[in-house]
């Protein structure tokens, strides 16, 4: 087991991305933020409450994804269903997608897919913590990466969050 | 995530765990069709035959609503208009339609125990869609869905099931879901409609006075007077009905509670309930034909990944 972020660095690389997603989006009113169910919530949460920090008291719109039934695998086994919670239109807004790891590419695929039931957005990013890179099965790269790691197959990373697992850090098994 | 079964064919069949599955799985889907698209691609490899041997216009509609939501492709078939008017038995006109491909049966028959045979003699999966007197499962889970949207649970809900329980596959189906999720059922209405044993058989209590039926209960699912079952007279006159077991404004205000008011469809307005109990804020008949396609979606959704046939 290898740490790949300790508690504090994904502390800082979490502010430093939400940083950029501002200096990139000064205009904030057309920018949505999505999580992506179950796992990239935790991540997007943290994103979602650094921005705001910043641009209190407003508050950036913010919705949770779950692309079940957009992926390309539901009869190799059924996935446990998530809430989806996206109460606007996303129509001519600009969204980004955040999930904590980016390793084949087919659940951004699925979500890009499941995103267009809510409207067309004008324009769509991907914000990821962890870059499995050299991984991708669809041609998906991500706009905002908190780091980028070389991993083989057997490989799996895993992204511990204070509420769900005690302690904050990212880790390679 | 997975149900314990490969078809529907009846509530009697399910265990506990696989109704909680499919209320959870059709919340979701409840969602899906409040998006402004309200369409998703996962069966876009799926066809499913809507086979009806009996007149239905909310189970089909709803059906066919949800496959398609589901993206899945649909065929319909209707007896009358039919092969079967020239003598075709049911499993050569399902093995007919399943030599072309068809993964998914969703059946409605007269017979009671149609579905069941014809699970035993063809590979795909089937869902019951109401049969004969038996059961009509999809119902039952979509009551069940409207009762904890509303209450928040099933567990320890009272749930009246009011008049022609001897003839209903609805009334069957929700004491069978109702009484494994943990809520209290009670049958109600003229002795005649209701089969003895019922105490024995379910260890449900029987009760021939409406008002204390509905004093007792949180809801009242009320059933509708099949007419085209009862080859006896069983009571006198449908005004007669009406007026010992028929629910009015004027029964309801006297209770001491606000009660549910369910109806499966389709309504015999004025004779198992009035107008004015039909169409008030108590009644949920028209969000439970809301639920019901959330509903069917969830069933269509979980058997189609349970499919080895697919």
């Amino acid at each position: 087991m290898k740490t790949i972020l300790t508690e504090k660095e994904l502390d800082i690389t979490i502010q430093r991305l939400s940083h950029q997603l501002l200096e990139n989006h000064l205009s904030y009113q057309d920018l949505v933020i999505i999580g992506i169910q179950p796992r990239g919530i935790f991540f997007s949460d943290r994103i979602v409450q650094q921005i705001n920090r910043q641009i209190a008291p407003e508050k950036i719109t913010y919705g949770k994804l779950d692309i079940t039934f957009y992926r390309d695998d539901v009869r190799q086994g059924l996935h446990t269903l998530n809430q989806t919670d996206i109460s606007f239109n996303v129509e001519n807004k600009t969204v980004v997608l955040v999930d904590d790891v980016l390793y084949t590419g087919r659940t951004i695929r699925a979500a890009m897919d499941a995103l267009l039931a809510f409207g067309r957005p004008a324009k769509v990013e991907l914000c990821i913590l962890i870059d499995r890179r050299y991984s991708r099965e669809v041609p998906i790269q991500a706009d905002y990466t908190g780091r980028s790691i070389d991993t083989i197959i057997t490989q799996k990373v895993k992204v511990l969050w204070q509420e769900r697992d005690g302690k904050e850090e990212v880790v390679l098994l | 995530m997975q149900l314990s079964t490969k078809h529907l064919l009846g509530i009697r069949d399910l265990q506990a765990s696989d109704i909680q599955i499919i209320l959870d799985t059709a919340t979701q889907f409840k969602e899906v069709l409040q998006r402004p698209i309200k369409k998703v691609p996962t069966l876009r490899d799926v066809t499913i035959v809507n086979l009806f041997y009996e007149n239905s216009t909310r189970t089909r509609i709803s059906f066919e609503l949800a496959e398609k939501r589901l993206s899945a492709d649909t065929i319909n078939f209707t007896a009358s208009g039919s092969s079967v008017s020239k003598g075709e038995s049911l499993l050569d006109t399902v093995n007919n339609i399943l030599s072309m491909k068809v993964d998914m049966v969703v059946m409605r028959h007269s017979a009671s125990g149609a579905p069941h045979f014809l699970a035993k003699h063809i590979p795909a999966a089937i869902v019951n869609a109401g049969d004969g007197i038996n059961e009509h499962p999809t119902q039952a889970l979509l009551d069940a869905f409207s009762i904890r949207e509303n209450l928040g649970s099933l567990q320890g809900k009272k749930v009246a099931i009011i008049g022609d329980i001897m003839h209903s596959r609805v009334a069957l189906s929700n004491i069978y879901l109702l009484k494994k999720m943990g809520a209290e059922v009670m049958v109600a209405g003229p002795p005649t409609l209701i089969p003895i044993h019922m105490t024995e058989a379910f260890g449900i209590p029987v009760e021939y006075n409406l008002k204390k039926a509905l004093e007792w209960c949180d809801v009242a699912n009320v059933l509708r007077i099949q007419l085209e079952r009862q080859n006896q007279v069983l009571f006198s006159s449908l005004r007669e009905y009406s007026l010992a077991y028929g629910i009015n404004r004027r029964m309801l205000d006297s209770l001491s509670k606000e009660i549910l008011i369910m109806h499966p469809g389709p309504i015999n307005r004025g004779v198992e309930l009035d107008s004015d109990v039909a169409d008030s804020k108590q009644s949920i008949i028209l969000q439970q034909v809301e639920n019901g396609v959330a509903v069917r979606m969830a069933v269509l959704y979980l058997l189609a990944g349970k499919s080895t046939n697919l």
